[in-house]
């Protein structure tokens, strides 16, 4: 199965080139999904916590959301 | 507002897709450049972030961002004031409502003087349900050579898929 290719555009002559990816590239954009994978969890992880650290302090304090938002504004 | 508006190059992706979109040699002759983007990739989200670089220069700490996002759910900002890339707003993933393409656009003033680069983004995802997203950014790049070339690509290492488009323009005030 062929790489995936990447496309260049050389502007002073307009040729436009399809090329295979080598194998190092193709494993570092392998390694970059993964990365990102694990970063975007790592962010929905800490989204989660402030959610929860946030209704914890609002059940504290006995008040809503809007409540807590009108007070701040 | 512009004297001329000259397309400089475009690129619709093929049926192969791309892993990036790269225009080089790139003239010095305009005042300011445009690249607009309509894309989407084949990661499974419904936003993809987008990055760039230029020259070819990957160095850490060439490049600085600042981004103000919204989502329909809420909003937020983020950046960094020493990278090795610029962020440049998201791609439509491929979780995304179908046949739907985020809609970007790059501006570079004055790409080819000798002083620190400022580069604008403003764009859309598209999604008929929630994880659409706007973004601004501010991103600068500090070194003082002429832009010459310019590589977009998704940071998850996923793939433009086809008729994904990119269309650069030279701008001149004279």
């Amino acid at each position: 199965m062929p790489n995936p290719t990447r496309i260049e555009v050389n502007c002073e002559t307009g040729e436009v080139l399809e090329i295979e990816l080598t194998d190092a590239e193709v494993q570092s954009l392998e390694d970059a999904r993964v990365a990102e994978e694990a970063r975007k969890a790592e962010e929905a992880t800490a989204a989660a916590l402030k959610a929860e650290a946030k209704a914890g302090i609002l059940q504290r304090l006995g008040i809503t959301a809007e409540e807590a938002e009108l007070l701040l504004s | 507002m512009a004297n001329t508006y000259t397309l400089i190059a475009a690129v619709n992706v093929g049926a192969g897709g791309a892993s990036s979109i790269d225009f080089n040699s790139i003239s010095s002759s305009y005042t300011d450049l445009v690249l607009s983007l309509s894309v989407r990739t084949t990661q499974a989200t419904t936003a993809d972030d987008l990055l760039m670089r230029v020259n070819g220069d990957s160095t850490a700490g060439r490049y600085a961002y600042k981004d103000l996002y919204g989502n329909g759910s809420g909003s937020g900002s983020g950046g960094s004031t020493s990278a090795s890339f610029n962020y440049v707003g998201r791609a439509t993933g491929s979780t995304a409502t179908n046949s739907t393409f985020a809609s970007n656009q790059i501006y570079f003033t004055n790409y080819a003087g000798a002083i620190t680069k400022s580069i604008t983004f403003d764009g859309v995802t598209e999604n008929n349900a929630s994880g659409a997203f706007g973004d601004f950014l501010a991103n600068s790049y500090n070194q003082t050579t002429a832009i010459s070339s310019i590589t977009v690509y998704p940071q998850s290492g996923a793939s433009f898929v086809q008729y994904s488009t990119a269309y650069l323009y030279g701008v001149k005030n004279a």
